[in-house]
């Protein structure tokens, strides 16, 4: 008999090894996540994936799976926790949808959308923070950074060419282009690129797309993020 | 027969907007004769009454960009029960926020003074003009607002919903075919 843990009372089988994120998402039972991506190793730092294990606060996309565990997620607690991170997320960046060529698409958007996000209630940074547009098939609009690292962790991983690198520490942590210029056209970055296609946001977008497919017929225009469970379900971009 | 209902008074109002959100409002279309059974308009572009009186609902779209702006919002502020941030302007700052990292004098000077093709006629000082801020900000930044209503614009659809809720005595809530930011 397999192993099994209770998630908001139902019973959720797991391998040794697994993480709760990945046992819950296996058992098609949606927990909101931005940095989490099931091809990926976890990074743990956007913490909406937040759930109670035994009554205590973890990401679930780090802690193991483990026999008898009671997991709380979809609790009126953890999902107001859910939505100020992503209040602040908004307001860290800029995050400005009707001109974003993401919306529709973006992950952040419809995590929002899920957790009934219906103001960004706190006060804006409006950071300023200059786009790349130097690669010829790509360009990087930094506003939208969340920081969830997947464009590090799939070129790293993934590509072998460690194109991205987050750096500095705090609030002052940003993305960065590994190249002397900092420019992305002064890498070896593809639009073949595993990295080219993970940004669950609108930072790394390819040219000439733009609103090809209209807004009001996109991803998340056509059910929300929680029927698609996890990215792999989510179409890829690129 | 029964007393006629009591109407409400509902205002409404564009900041730093481009009136996408009132056109939306009049995207009700046939709403709209059931919406005056049950209110009254007193300030809007669609009485074109300037004062904002005592109001039961004020609905504010666009967000703050100038010094006029923050007067209107602190008046139907004073003036109504109810306020409400309509569309991306007033929730976030939307499109003029966009302004926002670009210092103020250099838009200025880039606009009235350098920009080639433009007529270069210096920078309007008219004291009829009210001063610009240096950021454009969202209205929850400056007043407590109670209701937000997401949407560039908010469909007519949401719009209704929203009213007929409220009005209703409800607490307004969208599902995920009304809730959008785009």
């Amino acid at each position: 008999m397999s192993k099994t843990f209770t998630l908001d009372g139902k019973t959720i089988p797991f391998k040794d090894g697994q993480t709760i994120i990945q046992a819950a998402l296996e058992a098609g039972y949606y927990i909101p996540h931005l940095c989490y991506h099931p091809e990926f190793k976890p990074h743990g730092s956007c913490k909406l994936c937040t759930v109670k294990v035994n009554g205590r606060q973890t990401a679930s996309c780090t802690m193991l799976a483990a026999e008898g565990q009671v997991v709380e997620s979809e609790t009126p607690e953890l999902n107001e926790e859910r939505r100020a991170l992503t209040q602040m997320l908004f307001v860290e960046g800029n995050h400005f949808c009707p001109s974003c060529e993401k919306s529709g698409d973006c992950q952040l958007q419809a995590t929002a959308y899920h957790l009934g996000m219906m103001s960004t209630h706190y006060d804006h940074f409006f950071p300023n923070r200059p786009l790349d547009a130097s690669h010829p098939d790509f360009l990087l609009d930094f506003n939208r950074c969340i920081l969830c690292s997947l464009c590090v962790r799939a070129s790293r991983d993934v590509d072998g060419k460690n194109v991205f690198a987050l750096a500095g520490r705090g609030i002052k942590t940003r993305l960065i282009v590994n190249a002397k210029s900092g420019r992305l056209a002064d890498t070896d970055f593809a639009a073949t690129d595993k990295a080219a296609s993970v940004c669950p946001v609108g930072v790394i977008l390819p040219k000439r797309r733009g609103f090809a497919v209209p807004i009001g017929q996109r991803t998340f225009d056509k059910q929300p993020i929680d029927a698609y469970v996890d990215n792999r379900m989510v179409r890829e971009e690129g | 027969m029964a007393e006629p209902r009591k109407k409400l008074k509902l205002a409404t109002a564009t900041l730093a907007g481009c009136f996408g959100c009132h056109m939306s409002f009049l995207d009700i279309d046939e709403h709209l004769f059931e919406l005056v059974e049950w209110v009254e308009f007193d300030r809007s572009p669609f009485t074109d009454i300037k004062q904002v009186g005592a109001c039961d609902i004020g609905l504010i779209e666009g967000g703050l960009c100038n010094a006029e702006n923050v007067h209107v919002l602190r008046d139907f502020r004073k003036h109504c029960k109810i306020l409400v941030a309509v569309g991306a302007c007033a929730i976030n700052g939307g499109l003029p926020a966009q302004r926002n990292p670009i210092p103020l004098r250099a838009i200025l000077d880039e606009v009235y003074l350098t920009e080639p093709g433009l007529a270069h006629g210096g920078i309007p000082n008219d004291p009829e003009l009210p001063l610009p801020l240096n950021k454009v900000h969202p209205i929850h930044e400056v007043v407590k607002v109670d209701y937000f209503l997401p949407g560039c614009p908010p469909s007519g659809e949401a719009i209704w919903k929203f009213l007929t809720d409220l009005l209703a005595g409800r607490e307004p809530t969208l599902d995920h075919t009304l809730i959008h930011y785009d």
